[in-house]
């Protein structure tokens, strides 16, 4: 197949149609707009749900009924939307249904502005709303990722009836890209035994995530973590380049990493066996790989585009073993290859 | 025992749970479902009915509603109704809220999900107060009525003014059916009933959006018996909020009783 020049945001859209998304329920927000744009033109032919919701927060509720009645079904948006919609998360997680969501990040705190961003990550990977669950999150480095992780996303998220949510910054949303994009897929339907269709030649089934008795919720919770484990055990995803024979690795997500593997290669060039690794899946964080890596190397940097927060979880995978740099843009500044060999001579130097 | 010369006149409908409720004795929530679980019944539309429960007193209403049903955040269940409605066009979706859930939280949603005419049912409990979280003021207080954040009565230069939900609704376009009804005495009660019955069917008949504010008792919040809160509801509240039907669509007059 040839390849396509797609905008990030378009492509995102056109991946979840042709995975089968049914229902879609969005606000608008830049840097992600034009994926709900574009859904807004192509699902109401295909007799699909669209609807533009009147914030955030109803968009993810819509999303949360759509996802009771069984079907795909997914919302995007943007850092402050994002924001707005972690109640509806923290219900969707208590229920245990399946939902996909698009984060095109942005600057924040606050309104902050609508320049690429990496500044969800622990909105994201940590739970977000209130209580113990933390949704998958996954961060496309390109254009064409973006895609497969979404093509994939409402597969997964049905697997373990969880949040699946792909965390892309603005620079992914908004530039274009030769993709191939996937085949469309018709998503057989079929009672999974938890839907809400009506109870017809049934017992009435109730989505709910209220448990009065500390005993039973406990022990809910105690189910619900044990998905969060199995998921930690299945899910881990990551990239690397020029890892084999490391001795300064360079730990970046996102459009940060793209920066980082130039750079890498870039330290190459001047005689530092320098390499790039990159965590896909964002949770389940690649703890173990980083602690592998802390073993045979003499150095980390890390790189994002936000104040040092994926550092956190590096920091806590590498225990002290070799020191863990931080090298960061904020306010929507994306971080050049020049901006970051620099700072991997800093870190061979030792200061 | 029943023989041949006896018959059965009243009974458990067959869409309601008979399990013991939880709410207060003399509270209405219980009534109402009930009208609702007999409008299943008569509708037949039982196996294709999905309710969205409120937070409130009525979190529990699937225990007593032999429907599917999903439980919304406090405030959402119209956005969760959504869902499912766009979702599952061919299925009988219905909210049933409290005041604080319905026109407090969940302002925004109920608005927009009339606005957007969306084909679903709305049952509405207002009584006048916050009675899961233990009688605080809510968005329909009557002015001057106690409650523990309005300890010296509601004070509107100071709190505002209650909400008139059936009102405000009635102006929508999407908005097919807006009517006001009580259940503080049995005249009421079936003049709720068939209003229910109506709102139901408009939603059968995908004429768009239809709600029935129900003015509904709670007798420990307001700390008096039964007895005195139905006197309440017919003596202090409905003054306040008038009954009566607000929008009945030219086009669903031919099917709404
Ligand atoms: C986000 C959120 N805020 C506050 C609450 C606490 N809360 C639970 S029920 C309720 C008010 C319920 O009042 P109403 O809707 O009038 O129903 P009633 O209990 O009177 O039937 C409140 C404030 C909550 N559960 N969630
Ligand atoms: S607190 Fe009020 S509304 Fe709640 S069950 Fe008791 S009487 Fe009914």
């Amino acid at each position: 197949m040839t390849k396509e020049l797609w905008e990030g945001n378009r492509a995102i859209a056109e991946a979840a149609l042709r995975a089968g998304v049914e229902a879609y329920f969005g606000y608008p927000i830049t840097p992600q707009t034009e994926l709900l744009e574009y859904l807004s033109g192509k699902m109401p032919g295909m007799g699909r749900a669209f609807v533009q919701a009147e914030s955030e927060l109803a968009a993810i509720n819509m999303v949360y009924g759509a996802a009771c009645a069984g079907v795909r079904t997914m919302s995007s948006s943007s850092s402050p939307g994002i924001s707005l919609m972690q109640e509806g998360l923290s219900y969707i997680a208590g229920s245990e249904v399946p939902v996909v969501l698009v984060d095109i990040m942005r600057g924040g705190p606050g309104l902050g502005n609508i320049a690429p961003s990496q500044s969800d990550y622990f909105q994201l990977t940590k739970g977000g709303g209130h209580g113990d669950y933390k949704p998958i999150v996954l961060a496309p480095a390109s254009v064409q990722e973006a895609v497969d992780l979404t093509y994939g996303a409402f597969d997964l998220a049905e697997k373990y009836r969880h949040i699946v949510i792909v965390a892309a910054d603005g620079n992914i949303g908004q530039m274009m890209e030769p993709i191939e994009l996937p085949p469309p897929r018709q998503v057989a339907k079929r009672d999974r035994g938890w839907e809400l269709t009506g109870a017809q030649g049934r017992p009435r089934r109730v989505i709910t995530s209220i448990y009065l008795v500390p005993e039973v919720l406990h022990k809910y919770n105690v189910h619900l973590q044990d998905i969060q484990r199995e998921i930690e055990k299945n899910e881990v995803r990551y990239a690397e380049y020029l890892m084999d024979d490391v001795e300064y690795a360079v730990i970046a997500f996102g459009s940060a990493a793209r920066a980082a593997q130039s750079a890498a290669k870039l330290a190459r060039a001047r005689g530092i066996r320098a390499g790039m690794f990159r965590p896909i899946s964002l949770y389940p964080f690649p703890y173990d790989r980083v602690a592998e890596i802390a073993k045979r190397v003499r150095g980390i940097l890390v790189v994002e585009m936000n104040a040092g927060q994926m550092i956190e979880d590096v920091r806590l995978a590498v225990q002290g073993r070799v020191p863990v740099e931080f090298f960061g843009m904020m306010g929507g500044m994306v971080p050049l290859p020049e901006d970051v060999l620099p700072e991997i001579e800093k870190l061979v130097r030792g200061k | 025992m029943i023989n041949e010369h006896m018959q059965v006149v009243f009974d458990y409908p067959d869409s309601f749970t008979e399990v013991v409720s939880h709410y207060c004795p003399g509270c209405t929530h219980g009534v109402i479902h009930r009208l609702i679980a007999e409008t299943i019944d008569e509708l037949g539309i039982r196996e294709k009915t999905i309710g969205v429960a409120p937070v409130g007193c009525s979190v529990f209403i699937y225990n007593y509603l032999d429907t599917d049903f999903a439980e919304a955040a406090h405030g959402r269940a119209p956005a969760m109704a959504t869902g499912i409605k766009r979702s599952l066009p061919d299925r009988v979706v219905f909210t049933y809220q409290g005041d604080g859930d319905l026109a407090a939280i969940g302002t925004a949603e109920i608005v927009h999900a009339a606005a957007r005419g969306e084909n679903i049912t709305v049952i509405f409990v207002n009584n006048a107060i916050y009675g899961m979280t233990s009688g605080q003021m809510a968005p329909t207080t009557l002015p001057g009525m106690v409650t523990t954040t309005s300890p010296n009565g509601r004070d509107v230069e100071l709190q505002g003014f209650p909400l008139k939900m059936a009102e405000l609704l009635s102006q929508m376009p999407g908005v097919s059916y807006s009517v006001r009804r009580s259940v503080h005495d049995p005249g009421n009660i079936n003049r709720t009933k068939k209003a229910i019955k109506n709102a139901f069917q408009v939603q059968l008949n995908q004429a768009g959006f239809s709600i029935v504010e129900v003015l509904s008792s709670c007798p420990t919040n307001w700390n008096v018996t039964p007895a005195a809160a139905l006197k309440f509801v017919k003596e202090q509240m409905i003054p306040y909020f008038p009954l009566g039907d607000y929008k009945v669509a030219d086009s669903i007059k031919s099917f709404v009783g």
